[in-house]
């Protein structure tokens, strides 16, 4: 008896230490896919179609206003969403993109959402985009806009959503990512309405996925959550996502934007 | 889409005392499918590194390297400016190669 306790106390001891070490080593298994990551691959596939004349007007995206000019990209990712003026709407990359397709290229909404998200073999075009898009704001302070009374109510919205329990299973996206020392399998989950939780978050993402070889874009990470909820999924582009997406840019604002990031 | 981008950093690394070397890393967009997968076997079969024309590295690969594969190498001395080049060729005969000089 005296020696099984013994050794249960042994194994009590290090257990936690164990954690640690299995913690480290995934974090060095983290820096070495960030070290060698497909990611720029991606970016030179998304420089690609920027530049290819497309749709019914036949012409391509380089004349796209994503918030600081017509065909600037150098940080323009990291202060998105904001308003737009000419839409009306707050926006997030994807649906910006998606609002260029349409004015720019005369593309229907239909047409160009017919694939958003891609697998392996055949990546899609928001895909492309959003990685060549992303990169050109690495370095750049995440700052979304937070001054315009539709920003002020994307936010408020977004932060209502990530904390309202609905669905079949009664879940929120607080339900996982709203208290310290969670984790699914081996990934911690973070906590997203905490400024240091978002941050690591928001400067990393779209990203690409090692497990499955495909880059995941912003609105497919929610759209993901929403389906492990059990919700129907959003529609792309929707002020639900959009609102979300807000909220979790305005709790990260500050960090220096380095994705794409590369992920498990 | 084998024969997707390419895409390569080549710098100069090390020290005068210590040595230097040429650090390479090289990015292939490749499926890398093996042959239990429905898409059949598909991998890159040989790669080659030369400096300056000359070949220093030879290397076979398997379908055990993932999809989109990274490589590095270092290889030994080496000066700012010198050509690397790096080719692959697959088990289907398709090919690829790219070409930089060093940083």
């Amino acid at each position: 008896m005296r020696f099984f306790a013994g050794l249960l106390c042994l194994v009590w001891i290090s257990l936690p230490a164990l954690s640690q070490d299995a913690k480290k080593e995934i974090q060095k298994y983290q820096q070495m896919i960030a070290e060698g990551s497909p990611v720029e691959l991606f970016e030179l596939g998304g420089e690609e179609l920027w530049k290819k004349p497309q749709g019914p007007n036949q012409v391509s995206l380089e004349k796209c206003d994503l918030g600081l000019g017509a065909g600037v990209l150098k940080g323009a990712y990291a202060r998105l969403p904001r308003y737009f003026k000419d839409a009306g709407r707050v926006m997030d990359l994807e649906t910006r993109l998606l609002h260029c397709m349409s004015t720019l290229q005369g593309r229907s909404v239909e047409e160009a959402t017919k694939r958003v998200f891609g697998n392996e073999n055949q990546p899609s075009e928001m895909e492309y985009l959003s990685a060549f898009i992303a990169a050109r704001s690495r370095g750049a302070k995440i700052a979304p806009g937070t001054s315009h009374p539709k920003e002020k109510e994307a936010y408020a919205l977004g932060k209502a959503l990530f904390f309202h329990r609905t669905g079949g299973w009664d879940m929120s996206c607080a339900s996982c990512h709203g208290e310290e020392g969670k984790r699914i399998r081996m990934q911690d989950l973070p906590v997203l309405h905490k400024p240091e939780h978002a941050r690591p978050v928001v400067a990393t993402w779209p990203a690409y996925r090692v497990s499955n070889s495909q880059f995941k874009t912003m609105q497919w990470r929610l759209n993901d959550c929403y389906r492990q909820m059990r919700y129907p999924e959003p529609n792309y582009a929707s002020d639900t996502t959009i609102a979300l997406t807000t909220f979790l840019a305005v709790t990260a604002a500050g960090e220096t934007y380095r994705g794409p990031g590369t992920k498990r | 889409m084998a024969a997707g981008p390419m895409k390569m950093r080549a710098t100069l690394a090390g020290s005068n005392t210590a040595g230097v070397y040429t650090e390479v890393r090289v990015l292939m967009t490749h499926p890398m499918t093996t042959a239990q997968m429905k898409e059949g076997l598909h991998h890159i079969r040989n790669i080659v590194v030369k400096q300056n024309g000359k070949p220093v590295v030879e290397a076979e690969i398997s379908q055990a390297v993932s999809r989109n594969p990274v490589f590095s190498f270092r290889l030994k001395g080496g000066a700012k400016g010198d050509k690397i080049e790096v080719s692959w060729v697959d088990n289907k005969g398709e090919s690829n190669s790219i070409e930089t000089a060093v940083a």
